[in-house]
């Protein structure tokens, strides 16, 4: 029996060779059954198909699978597209004389979708490479298909790898445990498997054993195993909130960096500063949309490319803003508000006119794609590189005011503005460039939002007022405050969330902030010294 | 100083005779007013449709215009702003003089012109799928109700998926907050229980998913199929979807179905991820029939754009459309009062290869259709009703509307009609 089925599974991994001359008939009904747009009978055809261990079913199903599969409603024959458009016939892998017409793509939806996870992750058991067997591992876990239970058997004996071999022992646990003609021993021990595996999708296969379905004892281990997954995920989900609060508080920094600039050192109420982020956005889509044109290759670079041009297209709007509307507005911050929110309404209706009103559509580099598990733990790339990312703007930035003569002029007029003019510095050109600075570092903000957020004209509405509350809760005129004022806001939304659900956490932490700012009016870091008193 | 002034009496001569010229084509054209937001939030989605009816418009003149006069759109952008779409309204009918408007997309706006078509008896035609629970004299509702849409969708999961948990999500407003409502009664109806429903509201244009989709994730590891229902609007979709991609949700595992995203929303995403995925609606740009085909060509080369979508709200605009032209024919007039008796029987095609009939209670009838997000941002249609589906505006599993019935037909002619009472005016 054994070697029988080792003789099938080997058959079938190496089912490239020429088709089997035997069964013709067979194998022409078989797959004729895939030659219809009806949903349940495709279903089956994948699970006859796949048992049936005709040579060549792998590479139909996996056509099938990518959407390369059609079918000629005559006389139901199945064509396989090849990578190069190229059409193949199913039943001999032979190239048709002529190219076939009227064929109808096999049709697929989550049902055979799901089928075909299962069918083609029993075929692949015994796959040569170790990540397409733990894929089928994981295939054969999510169908608890019976019937494959002697093909884990046999692989699990002759697997080296352990991590492989893991995938297929927990597999094997997952098909036993709601097996019911399993023996009882067999049961209990999957459901310490699972318990051991610890992860959600082992909770919801041990929490949906029931006395229906299990003689008592399994039902006792499985809710036992139960217990101990969700006591190790109720600790996992605190640090998962924090991980995520650190992730929210990273773009409410990104976001609130430039105006901590415009806004908390200059005093600018500057309500075109989501504008600035938003400029920087389709910076980052224009960007895109050359390097597919021109070059896909360097697609991957297309962000750090799109850092510098985002940078400067924000910065140069930002600079004429100040020179044409803003610096005939100083000291009188209602007009300035008044006149920059007419500047944002003119801003994004521009850019309606220019890229439509549609979202575009910004693509992910790969490196920020996935996810990284780490035993439950997940972090998702795009996020982590936004942290790292809004961290090294926040130095970078914290270096420029610190470190160079142009930070060191313009603290100087922050102090005192009479003061600095006397010792010779024009204030005018350090407001100008405090102001380009400030909306420069919002349109990087920009290259790092289009990857989470929409990037349409109203982009950068829904971040103004949360980066307000940041810059004002945190403190004006401190960078530091900033940073401390976005991460404990991104903490606190996190954590209110799903106590409070999200409309009443947003709601619940305005009414903390405004409490706040009631007791200490200049935020968690005040600035000391003459002119504050001013 | 002379030379300025003959030139602003030139051009004021110039701007009389356009005006006059202007005027003298008025006399003799019927003029349809268009209000959707060409500015602001909403703009997004709202934009399309007013290019969708100057097509529709511009086909009909092509065609001799109706009843021997051209037509003549009258373009006005309410601005996303809902106090402003009853004061574009009324200047529409009672500036502009038109006989008809299209347009609206929010629930609140169309709250906000009703009274304005009421008071100056006029028509609307409303596009956009809405949760019921109206209907006015002077608005036929091109889009779905409830049951033409949501209630569909939730039958297929349950069938199909053999879903038994449910997340109802969406955006925290009068839409998603009376479809769930309904949602929630219908399923309590069919036997789930009430610790097997999640229901999450989040406010508009929320953008940080990461909970609440974790959330999701751990709902459904309670050893039930699970499914999503999303009522999530607009540009909060986009983040939704990247975080369930992000966070690996497949649709094999835990599927989504949506009522508010169409082509247009996705053409904003990478839908690779989202393969699987499912929205209910009465018209998808991938049906394969005749009309649509058709339609998808003219309604491509009009706008010089071969890649442009079309999308339910749009069908309806056309349906709406295509219903008024034939009343008004019917009617010989395009006097309000006349149209509006004149439009209930009124059947036209859809494109979906069927017929759409106007009812008594002025919705109209429509087949509902369930597609699985395609990896080219298209839909693949995987279940469709066999006929049409009439609307039930009042929808029969709240408390407050279940004996209430919509009739314009004399002599009932009421929007409310309770049926336990014989009364016209509502809960009462």
């Amino acid at each position: 029996m054994m070697r029988a089925i080792l003789l099938i599974l080997g058959l079938l991994s190496c089912s490239l060779l020429s088709p089997l001359p035997v069964r013709a008939d067979d194998s022409a009904a078989l797959l004729s059954r895939l030659a219809t747009d009806n949903y349940g009978d495709i279903e089956s055809g994948i699970t006859a198909l796949a048992s049936s261990g005709l040579a060549g079913s792998e590479i139909i199903l996996n056509a099938l699978a990518d959407g390369r599969l059609s079918y000629r409603p005559s006389d139901k024959a199945l064509f396989i597209k090849d990578a190069s458009g190229a059409w193949m016939e199913a039943a001999t892998n032979a190239t048709p004389a002529s190219v076939p017409m009227g064929l109808k793509p096999v049709k697929v939806n989550n049902r055979v979708r799901r089928a075909l996870e299962a069918a083609l992750g029993s075929m692949t058991l015994m796959s040569p490479d170790p990540l397409k067997r733990i894929a089928a591992a994981d295939a054969v876990f999510k169908s608890r298909d019976a019937n494959t239970l002697a093909a884990l058997d046999a692989v699990i004996s002759k697997e080296a790898d352990a991590t492989v071999k893991r995938h297929f022992e927990d597999a094997r646990a997952a098909v036993l445990m709601l097996k019911s003609d399993a023996p009882e021993a067999d049961r209990v021990a999957a459901a310490n498997t699972l318990g051991a595996r610890g992860d959600q999708d082992s909770l919801a296969l041990l929490s949906s054993v029931t006395e229906a379905n299990a003689p008592a004892n399994v039902v006792a281990s499985a809710s036992l195993a139960a217990k101990g997954i969700e006591r190790r995920l109720a600790l996992l989900s605190t640090a998962q909130n924090a991980w995520y609060g650190l992730s929210l508080g990273s773009v409410l920094l990104l976001a609130a960096i430039g105006l901590a600039i415009t806004f908390g050192v200059m005093g600018i109420i500057n309500m075109a500063h989501g504008e600035m982020v938003m400029l920087g956005a389709y910076t980052t889509f224009v960007v895109q949309e050359f390097i597919r044109a021109k070059a896909p290759s360097l697609f991957d670079w297309s962000l750090p490319i799109a850092i510098p041009l985002a940078f400067c297209v924000s910065g140069l709007v930002g600079l004429l803003i100040e020179r044409l509307i803003i610096r005939h507005l100083y000291g009188r911050p209602l007009e300035t508000l008044l006149a920059t929110w007419g500047v944002s309404l003119v801003l994004q209706q521009a850019v309606r006119s220019i890229f439509g009103a549609n979202n575009r559509e910004v693509g992910a580099p790969s490196y920020m794609t996935g996810v990284w598990d780490l035993g439950g733990f997940q972090i998702t790339y795009g996020r982590l590189w936004i942290i790292v990312f809004s961290l090294a703007v926040f130095l970078a930035l914290l270096v420029v005011m610190k470190g160079t003569s142009l930070g060191l002029r313009m603290r100087a007029v922050i102090q005192n503005r009479r003061m600095a003019a006397a010792m010779g510095i024009r204030t005018p050109v350090i407001d100008a460039l405090t102001f380009a600075l400030g909306s420069g570092v919002a349109g990087i903000a920009g290259v790092a939002l289009s990857q989470i957020d929409n990037v349409s004209p109203n982009l950068g509405q829904s971040y103004i007022i949360d980066s307000f509350l940041v810059v004002v809760f945190g403190g004006v005129g401190n960078l530091w405050g900033t940073l401390l004022g976005a991460l404990s806001l991104g903490l606190a939304n996190k954590f209110l969330e799903p106590l409070a659900g999200a409309v009443l956490g947003k709601i619940v932490l305005l009414a903390i902030i405004i409490l706040f700012i009631q007791r200490r009016p200049r935020g968690l870091f005040a600035l000391k010294g003459r002119a504050v008193e001013s | 100083m002379k030379r300025l002034l003959s030139k602003l009496a030139v051009s004021a001569v110039v701007a009389g005779s356009l005006a006059a010229s202007i005027a003298a084509k008025a006399e003799d054209t019927i003029k349809i007013g268009i209000l959707h937001s060409l500015s602001g939030t909403m703009a997004i989605s709202e934009t399309t449709l007013k290019d969708t009816m100057l097509y529709l418009i511009d086909e009909q003149n092509k065609k001799g215009g109706v009843l021997g006069k051209k037509l003549e759109a009258v373009v006005v952008d309410p601005a996303s702003n809902w106090p402003l779409f009853a004061e574009k309204a009324r200047e529409l009918i009672t500036k502009d003089k038109v006989v008809a408007t299209f347009g609206c997309w929010t629930s609140v706006s169309r709250k906000s012109v009703l009274p304005v078509f009421e008071e100056l008896n006029s028509i609307l035609f409303y596009p956009v799928q809405y949760e019921g629970e109206e209907s006015s004299k002077n608005i036929f509702y091109t889009g779905a109700a409830p049951n033409q849409q949501a209630i569909p969708a939730v039958d297929y999961l349950m069938e199909n998926e053999k879903v038994q948990r449910w997340v109802l999500a969406g955006t925290d407003y009068v839409y998603p907050r009376t479809t769930n409502k309904i949602l929630e009664a219908y399923l309590k109806s069919k036997g789930v229980k009430a610790e097997d429903i999640m229901i999450n509201y989040t406010p508009f244009g929320h953008s940080d998913w990461q909970t609440i989709v974790a959330d999701i994730k751990k709902f459904g590891s309670a050893g039930k199929k699970t499914a999503v229902v999303s009522t999530i609007n607009g540009d909060a979709n986009v983040p939704f979807y990247k975080e369930l991609g992000n966070q690996g949700v497949k649709a094999t595992d835990i599927p989504v179905v949506a009522f508010s995203v169409g082509e247009e929303e996705l053409a904003g995403i990478d839908t690779k991820p989202l393969v699987g995925h499912l929205a209910a609606w009465n018209y998808f740009e991938s049906v394969d029939v005749p009309e649509n085909k058709e339609f998808i060509a003219k309604w491509q080369a009009y706008t010089k754009n071969p890649k442009r979508t079309t999308n339910d709200p749009m069908e309806a605009h056309v349906i709406g459309f295509n219903m008024w032209v034939k009343a008004v024919e019917k009617a010989g007039t395009t006097d309000a009062s006349k149209v509006i008796d004149a439009m209930i029987g009124v059947a036209v095609p859809n494109l979906t290869g069927g017929i759409s009939t106007m009812m008594p209670n002025h919705h109209i009838t429509k087949p509902v259709l369930i597609g699985e997000i395609k990896a080219d941002g298209q839909f693949n249609t995987v279940w469709q009703t066999p006929g049409t589906v009439v609307a039930n505006e009042w929808s029969p599993y709240l408390e407050g509307s279940k004996d209430l019935i919509a009739d314009w037909r004399a002599p009932l002619s009421c929007g409310n009609f309770n049926v336990k009472t014989g009364k016209c005016g509502g809960k009462s």
